[in-house]
C-alpha cells in the first residue's frame, strides 16, 4: 500500500525528468526500460537527481560509443597507416546531400583561386566585373562612361542610343529616308557598331593625352616651385651679410633662441589672444584665491582633493611652471601679425633699425601685459617685470639686452655656462661667495637651467637639494655681520621658483631649518624658563617660510610650526636690549603678515606690545594692566625705550627700521640709538592701530585692548614725546573707543535629536543542505575538489574496467568466430574426403562390379 | 728639610714617625710634628699628614689608648703626680682633641680633596669613637655616641661663609645610618638657633647650606625592626631614642620648625616649598605645626602662593584645617603671569581639585570660569589647550553654570557685567556674563586651540575631558607634534611670487622696516 503510494505519488516524475533532460534520453522511453530508485524519506528542498535511471539505454549508449572508439583502436592495434576520409562533411548528418556537394564545389573553386605561395607577388588573382578583367579595364581607362563627357553631358550620342537601345526597325527607317552616298551601300549593324567603336577609342585616346598633358604640367610647376621654396627658406643673402657685421651670437644665445622657437613652434590649440589670456590668468588665480579660503575656513578637506592646485591641465609634468605666461603669442595688433621672434630671424630690415624696434615692442609688450593684468589686481608692473627676469626657462628680454649689454656681457663672459649642482652647501658657498648679486642670480639660475628635471633623471634630486643648500645659504647671510640681505632679499625668488617646482623637498628643508632653531630655544628654555631672542637667520626662515606657503591655512605643515615658532619668540624670549627690540618688533610684524589674510587672533602679539609700550613709558605700574612674562614691571631693562634727551627727541624723523639694527654687533651712537628707541615706538604704536582694525569685530575685543588702552591713557597720549607719536597714541586710542560694543550672549547650536536606534536583523547566509560547513572558504573549496577528484577516480576505474570487459568480450567472440571457422572449414574438409572416398569406393564397386 | 727631598721623602718621614709613635711611648713627642704637618701649606702635605693622623689615632682609639671620661686640664695632669701611663693617656687625648679640631677648620679649607679628606678622616673617628667610647656610661647599657665630635662636624660643614653643598652631597651619603642622622638633626637644629641667634643678617650661604643638609635628610616611612647603625654596638637597646621613628620625627619636626621660623630668603621659600608635600609633611609628627609657615607663604602672593597651595591642600584634605576665604584667594591667585609661571601644571592640577567638588556654588564656579577665560586671552598656545579644557569641566560640572556659554533670549548688552577688578567672587556679578573670550579664541592661529574654543558652541557632551595629560604640555611638544602630523596631499603653495624679502608692498614687514 505504502509502497503504491510512494510510487504512486509521482507519477509523472520520470517523464517529467527525461523532458527536462532534453534530447539525450527519448521522449517516451519504453516503460520496461525505465529503473525507478525508491526513495525512503521524501526531504523537501533536496534535488534528487538518480531517481530514474533507464540502464538498458545507457548501456546500449555505451556499447556503441566503445565499438565507435575502443574498438576501432583495438582493430587498428597492429597499423601504422590510418584512413582519413578528408571529404567535407562526409559524417556531417546535418547536411543534406545537396548541400554538402555545393559547398564542395565552392571549396574546390576557393582552392583554385588561392595563392600557391605567398610570396609569390606576381601572380594576382584576377579580378572580374561582368566576366572582364578588372585589369584590362583599367588599363584601356576608358569604358564608354558618357558621364564623363563634359560637353555631352546629360544627352545620350544618337549613335549610341541608336546602337544600344536602336530596336531592329531604325536603321532601315534611316538608311531609307537618307538616300546619300551611304544610303548606296547601307551599312550593316556590326559595320556601324565598329564605326562607334573606332570612335570611342579615339575619343578616349584624345583624352588620355590630355590628361597627360595636364600631369606634365603640375609636375613642371611643382618643380619650380621646389626652387623657389628653397630660395624662400633660405636667408636673403643681404640679411645674412648683416648678420656676419653684428657680434657672433655665443652658445648661450643660440641655445635661448632655439629654446624660444621650439616653444613657439609647436601651439597645440588656437592661440588665444590677449584679452582670452589675461581672463584665463584672472580665473587662475580666483580659483587659487578659492582654494584658499577654503582651506583658511578649513573646511572641505576631503573635496579638496586636487593635488598642488596649480598644476594645469596642460601641465607637461616637467616642472615648468607657468606663473605668468608670458610666451610669445600669435597676435595682431592693427591689422598687422605681431610676431616678434620671427623678425629676428626673417626681418631683412637693417641692423640698426631692428634694435631700436624691438626695444619699442618690448616696452610694448611690457604695457600690454601691465593693463592686461590690472584688473587682476594682484601683480604690479614692477613686480612681473623682476619675475619674469629670474623665471626659469624663459627666452631673455631683449629689452633687457638692448639696456645693459655691456654689462651684462662683461659679467657673463667671466661666468662658466653649465655648473655642476653642488653636492654641499659648501659647495654651493664656493660657487656664489664673492660674486656680485647680479652674478649669484645668475649662477642659481644657470644651476636650475643645467639641471632641469626633464633633462636627466637624477636631476630631480639635485634641484631638491638645491633648495636646501640655498636656505643654508641665506641663513649664513643672516648670520654674517652685517647680514647681507641685499643678496637674501634678491635670492627669495629662486626659492619661490624652486619651491613652486619642489613643494615636498622645499617644506621638508624648510621644516628641518625650523626645527633646528626651536630645538636650540627649547634647550635654553628647559636649563633657564626663557631664551635669549635668536639670531637674524631664524628670524628670516620665518619670514621666508611666509612667502613660500599660504599662511591663512587652517592647517598647513610648514605655517603652523612656524606659528608656534613665533610664538614661543613672543613668549619666552626678554626683550634686554635694543635689538631685541628690533627683533620683537620684526616678528609681530612676520606674525601679523602671516594671519593677515586669515585674521586670526594672536594673544601673544598683544601682550608683547604692551609690554614694549611698557618699556617706552615711565614705569609707574598703574591699575588696569598687569605685564605678562617675559616682561617685568620693574626691573634693569624696563626702560629700555625711554628717551629722555629732548634734542633728540625734537630732531627725530619717523622712518622704516632697519633690519641691520637687529644684529647685536651693530654699535649706535646714544642719539642714534635714541631715534631707534621713537622708531621702534611708532612701528609699535602702528602695530597697536593694526590690530585694533584686526580684531575690532572680535566679541571680546574691549577685554582684549583693555590693558593697551589703560598704558596708552595713562603715559603716553601726553608726555614728552614727538608730536607725530602723540598722534598716532591718539589716533590708536580714538580707533578703540571707535568700535563698537557689542555683547550678544552665546547661544549653543542646538543639536540635532538623536534619532533612536534602528535594531534591522542581522543577515547572516543560510547553511544549504549537503554543503561541507564550519571551515573557511578556502578549506571549502579544497574539500570540494577532493571529493571530485575521488567520484572522477571512481568513475575513471569503473570505465576502465568496463573497456577491459568490453574487450574482453570482443576477443571472445574473434577467438569464438575464428573456432567456428574453422570448424566449418574441418567439416567441409571431411565433407570432400568423404565424398571422394564415397565416389572412389563408388568406382571400385564398379570395377568390381564389372 | 724632609721637605727638600720632595713629597715622596716628606711622607715616608712621616711614615717612619707614626711607626715610632705606635711602637714606643718615649717617641710620643713625634706626634707633635705630624700634627705641626697639619698646618702646613701645600694641601698634598696636609692630606698625608691627615692620613697620618688617621692611622695614628685610629690605632690609639682601637688600643684604647686614650683617655676615657671627662678629660681634665692639660697642664693639671701634667704638673699631678698620677702614675705614667695616666699622663700619657690624658696627654695623648688632648693630641687628639686638637687634631680633631684642626680636622673640623680642614673643612673650610680651599682645596676640595683636602676637605673631603678631613670629613672622611672625622667620620672615621666618629665611628671608632662610638665603638671605643671616651665617656663613661653612666649607666650600665646607655647609649653613647661622640656628640661633640660629630656636632664639631657639622658646624664645620654648615658654614655660613661659603656654599658647601659638594661636601654635604658627600655628607648626605652618611645620613642613610639612622644614628648619624638622628644626630645631624639635632645638630643642624642646635647650629641654626645658634648661628640665627649669632648673626643679625644671616648670610645667604648659610641658609643654603642648611637647605642642602635638610632637604637631605628623609626619614623611612615605616619603623624598620633592623636599624642601621653606622657606630656598630654590640647589642640595641629598647630605650635608646635613636631606635624610635617617633623620636626621629620629632626630631625632624624640631628642625624644619626651627629652620622656617627664620625669615628666609625668597628663593629659598620656593625650594622649601617645592619639596614641602612630598618630603616635609610626610614626615612631621604633627603636620599642622606647619600651617603658620603655610599660610603666611600663601599671602605672599606671585608664585610662592601657588607653591604655598599644595601643602595648603594636603592639611586641609588630610588633617582638617579649617581655612577661612579659601577659593576667595585663590580666586585672587589668578593672573596673568600664572599661565606663564614655571609650576603652572602644579596649580592647575590642584585647582582642578579645588574645583572639583559639586557643591560648590554656582556663582564661585561661574566667577572661577569667567576669570579663567578672560585670562585667556593673555595665554600661549600650550597652557590654551590647557584652560579652554579646563573651563569646559568646569561648566560640565556645574549645570548651573552654563548660561555662560547659552543664553538663549538674552538682552544684548553694551559692556560685559562682569567686574575684573573685584576680589570677591561673590561680587564679581560673573553669572550674568558669557564668555565671550572663548568665542574670541575660536579665531586664535593655532588650529587645535580654535578647535578646542569651539567646543562650545555645541551643547557640551556629559563625559569630562581628562585635562591630567594636557598639564605638562609644551610649546615644544606642541611644535614637535605639529611637525610629525601627516598631512594627505600635496603640500599647498602660494601662488602670489614675493618681490623680495618684505614681502609685498602692503605687508606690515615692507612698511615698518628696511633691509638698509
Amino acid at each position: 500500500m505504502g509502497k503504491a503510494r510512494a510510487t504512486g505519488a509521482r507519477p509523472k516524475a520520470p517523464g517529467a525528468r527525461a523532458g527536462a533532460r532534453g534530447g539525450r534520453a527519448r521522449p517516451n522511453p519504453n516503460p520496461f526500460e525505465v529503473k525507478v530508485n525508491r526513495q525512503k524519506f521524501q526531504v523537501l528542498g533536496r534535488k534528487t537527481r538518480h531517481d530514474v535511471g533507464q540502464p538498458g539505454v545507457s548501456r546500449a549508449r555505451a556499447i556503441q560509443k566503445r565499438t565507435q572508439t575502443l574498438l576501432k583502436e583495438y582493430k587498428e592495434r597492429d597499423k601504422a597507416n590510418v584512413f582519413v576520409d578528408k571529404r567535407f562533411g562526409e559524417y556531417d548528418s546535418s547536411l543534406s546531400a545537396e548541400e554538402k556537394m555545393m559547398r564542395r564545389f565552392a571549396l574546390e573553386q576557393q582552392r583554385h583561386h588561392e595563392k600557391r605561395n605567398i610570396y609569390n607577388l606576381n601572380e594576382d588573382e584576377e579580378l572580374t566585373h561582368y566576366g572582364q578583367s578588372l585589369a584590362d579595364i583599367e588599363k584601356l581607362n576608358d569604358i564608354v562612361d558618357s558621364d564623363s563627357d563634359p560637353e555631352e553631358r546629360g544627352t545620350l550620342s544618337a549613335e549610341l542610343t541608336a546602337a544600344h537601345f536602336g530596336g531592329g526597325e531604325q536603321p532601315h527607317k534611316r538608311a531609307s529616308q537618307q538616300p546619300g552616298p551611304e544610303a548606296e551601300r547601307p551599312r550593316s549593324r556590326k559595320e556601324l557598331i565598329e564605326e562607334l567603336i573606332a570612335k570611342s577609342k579615339q575619343e578616349k585616346r584624345e583624352r588620355q593625352a590630355q590628361r597627360e598633358d595636364a600631369l606634365e604640367l603640375t609636375e613642371k610647376l611643382d618643380r619650380d616651385w621646389r626652387e623657389i621654396q628653397g630660395l624662400l627658406a633660405r636667408r636673403p643673402p643681404q640679411a645674412r651679410s648683416t648678420a656676419q657685421e653684428k657680434p657672433q651670437p655665443d652658445a648661450y644665445d643660440r641655445a635661448v633662441r632655439e629654446l624660444g622657437f621650439e616653444m613657439k613652434a609647436q601651439p597645440s590649440e588656437r592661440m588665444k589672444t590677449e584679452e582670452e589670456l589675461a581672463k584665463e590668468e584672472q580665473e587662475r588665480l580666483q580659483r587659487l584665491e578659492a582654494e584658499r579660503v577654503q582651506r583658511m575656513l578649513g573646511t572641505g578637506e576631503d573635496q579638496d582633493s586636487k593635488a598642488p592646485a596649480h598644476v594645469s591641465a596642460d601641465d607637461l609634468n616637467d616642472g615648468f611652471v607657468l606663473d605668468k605666461d608670458d610666451r610669445r603669442l600669435l597676435s595682431y595688433q592693427d591689422g598687422k601679425m605681431n610676431v616678434q621672434e620671427e623678425q629676428n630671424g626673417e626681418a631683412s630690415d637693417s641692423g640698426n633699425s631692428e634694435e631700436e624696434k624691438e626695444e619699442e615692442e618690448g616696452e610694448e609688450e611690457a604695457e600690454d601685459s601691465g593693463s592686461s593684468d590690472s584688473h587682476s589686481d594682484l601683480e604690479c608692473g614692477e613686480e612681473s617685470e623682476e619675475e619674469s627676469e629670474q623665471a626659469p626657462r624663459q627666452p631673455p628680454r631683449r629689452r633687457e639686452a638692448g639696456r645693459g649689454q655691456e654689462a651684462r656681457a662683461a659679467a657673463r663672459t667671466e661666468l662658466p655656462y653649465t655648473f655642476a649642482a653642488p653636492e654641499s652647501s659648501e659647495d654651493l658657498r664656493a660657487l656664489l661667495t664673492g660674486r656680485s648679486v647680479e652674478e649669484q642670480l645668475l649662477v642659481v639660475e644657470r644651476i636650475q637651467k643645467c639641471h632641469h628635471p626633464s633633462l636627466a633623471a637624477g636631476n630631480k634630486a639635485k634641484l631638491e637639494k638645491l633648495f636646501g643648500f640655498l636656505l643654508e645659504y641665506v641663513g649664513e647671510l643672516a648670520a654674517e655681520d652685517p647680514p647681507d640681505l641685499g643678496v637674501i632679499d634678491r635670492l627669495v625668488v629662486p626659492l619661490y621658483n624652486l619651491c613652486q617646482m619642489f613643494p615636498d623637498a622645499a617644506s621638508e628643508s624648510m621644516r628641518f631649518v625650523l626645527r633646528d632653531a626651536m630645538h636650540e630655544m627649547e634647550g635654553t628654555i628647559e636649563a633657564k624658563g626663557r631664551a635669549a631672542f635668536p639670531g637674524l637667520d631664524v628670524l628670516i626662515y620665518l619670514k621666508i617660510a611666509g612667502l613660500l606657503f599660504p599662511t591663512s591655512d587652517l592647517w598647513h605643515p610648514v605655517v603652523t610650526p612656524a606659528l608656534v615658532c613665533l610664538s614661543q619668540l613672543l613668549t619666552k624670549c626678554p626683550v634686554l636690549s635694543l635689538p631685541d627690540a628690533v627683533k620683537g618688533l620684526f616678528v609681530c610684524c612676520v606674525f601679523l603678515d602671516y594671519v593677515s589674510l586669515s585674521q586670526r587672533f594672536i594673544p601673544e602679539l598683544v601682550n608683547f606690545l604692551l609690554g614694549v609700550l611698557y618699556m617706552a613709558a615711565p614705569n609707574q605700574p598703574g591699575p588696569g594692566y598687569t605685564l605678562v612674562p617675559p616682561f617685568r614691571p620693574r626691573g634693569k631693562h624696563s626702560e629700555l625705550l625711554v628717551v629722555s634727551d629732548e634734542g633728540d627727541v625734537a630732531t627725530w624723523q619717523r622712518g622704516s627700521l632697519s633690519l641691520h639694527w637687529a644684529s647685536a654687533r651693530h654699535t649706535q651712537t646714544e642719539t642714534e640709538a635714541n631715534h631707534t628707541r621713537l622708531s621702534c615706538l611708532a612701528v609699535c604704536l602702528a602695530l597697536v592701530r593694526r590690530c585694533v582694525h584686526l580684531y575690532g569685530a572680535l566679541p571680546a575685543f574691549h577685554d582684549l585692548m583693555r590693558p593697551l588702552r589703560a598704558l596708552l591713557a595713562q603715559h603716553l597720549a601726553g608726555g614728552r614725546h614727538p608730536h607725530e607719536l602723540q598722534e598716532l597714541c591718539r589716533s590708536a586710542l580714538a580707533d578703540m573707543e571707535a568700535q563698537e560694543r557689542r555683547y550678544q550672549p552665546l547661544v549653543c547650536e542646538r543639536s540635532k535629536p538623536v534619532p533612536l536606534k534602528l535594531f534591522t536583523p542581522r543577515l547572516v547566509k543560510v547553511l544549504e543542505f549537503g554543503k561541507k560547513q564550519g571551515s573557511t572558504k578556502e578549506e571549502q573549496e579544497r574539500k570540494r575538489l577532493i571529493h571530485k577528484h575521488r567520484r572522477e577516480f571512481k568513475g575513471a576505474v569503473r570505465e576502465i574496467r568496463k573497456d577491459n570487459q568490453f574487450l574482453a568480450r570482443m576477443q571472445l567472440s574473434e577467438i569464438m568466430e575464428r573456432d567456428a571457422e574453422r570448424k566449418r572449414r574441418v567439416k567441409q574438409l571431411f565433407n570432400s574426403l568423404a565424398e571422394q572416398e564415397g565416389e572412389w569406393k563408388a568406382l571400385k564397386r564398379k570395377k568390381f562390379k564389372k | 728639610m724632609e721637605r727638600a727631598r720632595g713629597p715622596r721623602g716628606a711622607r715616608r718621614a712621616l711614615g717612619r714617625l707614626l711607626e715610632a709613635v705606635l711602637a714606643d711611648r718615649a717617641e710620643a713627642n713625634a706626634v707633635f710634628d705630624i700634627l705641626a704637618v697639619l698646618q702646613a701649606e701645600d694641601p698634598e702635605e696636609i692630606q698625608d699628614a691627615v692620613r697620618a693622623c688617621s692611622r695614628l689615632f685610629g690605632a690609639l682609639l682601637e688600643r684604647g689608648e686614650l683617655f676615657v671620661g671627662q678629660l681634665p686640664p692639660e697642664e693639671t695632669v701634667m704638673a699631678g703626680s698620677q702614675g705614667a701611663n695616666r699622663k700619657y693617656k690624658v696627654w695623648m687625648r688632648h693630641r687628639y682633641q686638637s687634631c680633631c679640631n684642626r680636622l673640623a677648620e680642614l673643612l673650610a679649607h680651599p682645596s676640595f680633596q683636602v676637605k673631603e679628606l678631613a670629613l672622611g678622616t672625622l667620620m672615621k673617628f666618629v665611628q671608632l669613637e662610638g665603638a671605643h667610647p671616651l665617656e663613661k656610661p653612666k649607666w650600665e647599657g646607655s647609649y653613647l655616641f661622640p656628640r661633640q665630635l660629630f656636632k664639631a662636624v657639622v658646624d664645620g660643614l654648615l658654614s655660613p661663609e661659603e656654599d658647601c653643598s659638594l661636601l654635604l652631597s658627600q655628607f648626605c651619603t652618611y645620613l642613610e645610618h639612622d644614628d648619624l642622622r638622628y644626630h645631624a638633626m639635632r645638630a643642624a637644629t642646635d647650629a641654626v638657633a645658634r648661628v640665627a641667634d649669632a648673626h643679625a643678617e644671616v648670610p645667604l650661604a648659610f641658609w643654603n647650606n642648611v637647605f642642602t643638609l635638610l632637604s637631605a635628610v628623609s626619614l623611612p616611612r615605616q619603623e624598620s625592626d633592623v636599624a642601621s647603625f653606622y657606630v656598630k654596638h654590640a647589642e640595641l637597646s629598647d630605650k635608646w631614642k635613636v631606635t624610635h621613628l617617633k623620636e626621629h620625627r620629632k626630631a625632624f619636626q624640631l628642625m624644619w620648625l626651627g629652620f622656617l621660623k627664620h625669615k628666609l630668603p625668597l628663593s629659598l621659600y620656593k625650594k622649601v616649598l617645592v619639596i614641602m608635600h612630598e618630603s616635609i609633611l610626610p614626615h612631621l609628627a604633627q603636620p599642622s605645626l606647619m600651617i603658620d609657615f603655610l599660610t603666611r607663604a600663601y599671602d605672599v602672593g606671585g608664585a610662592i602662593s601657588l607653591l604655598a597651595l599644595n601643602g595648603l591642600f594636603i592639611l586641609i584634605h588630610e588633617h582638617n584645617l579649617e581655612y577661612p576665604d579659601f577659593y576667595r584667594k585663590l580666586y585672587g591667585l589668578l593672573h596673568p603671569p600664572v599661565f606663564h609661571a614655571k609650576h603652572r601644571a602644579r596649580f592647575f592640577h590642584l585647582a582642578d581639585l579645588f574645583l572639583s567638588s559639586s557643591h560648590l556654588p554656582a556663582y564661585l564656579v561661574a566667577a572661577f570660569a569667567k576669570r579663567l577665560a578672560r585670562l585667556a586671552l593673555t595665554a600661549p598656545p600650550e597652557a590654551l589647550l590647557m584652560v579652554l579644557p579646563f573651563i569646559c569641566n568646569l561648566l560640565r560640572r556645574h549645570p548651573a553654570c552654563r548660561v555662560l556659554v547659552h543664553r538663549p533670549r538674552g538682552p544684548e548688552l553694551d559692556a560685559d557685567p562682569y567686574d575684573p577688578e573685584e576680589e570677591d567672587p561673590a561680587q564679581s556679578r560673573a553669572l550674568e556674563s558669557s564668555l565671550w573670550e572663548l568665542q574670541a579664541l575660536q579665531r586664535h592661529y593655532h588650529p587645535e586651540v580654535s578647535k578646542a574654543a569651539g567646543v562650545i558652541n555645541q551643547a557640551l557632551s556629559m563625559p569630562e575631558a581628562s585635562i591630567a595629560p594636557l598639564l605638562e604640555l609644551t610649546a615644544f611638544e606642541i611644535f614637535e607634534r605639529d611637525l610629525k602630523k601627516k598631512w594627505p596631499e600635496a603640500v599647498p603653495l602660494e601662488f602670489i611670487p614675493p618681490p623680495g624679502l618684505l614681502g609685498r608692498r602692503d605687508d606690515l614687514c615692507a612698511q615698518h622696516f628696511s633691509l638698509r
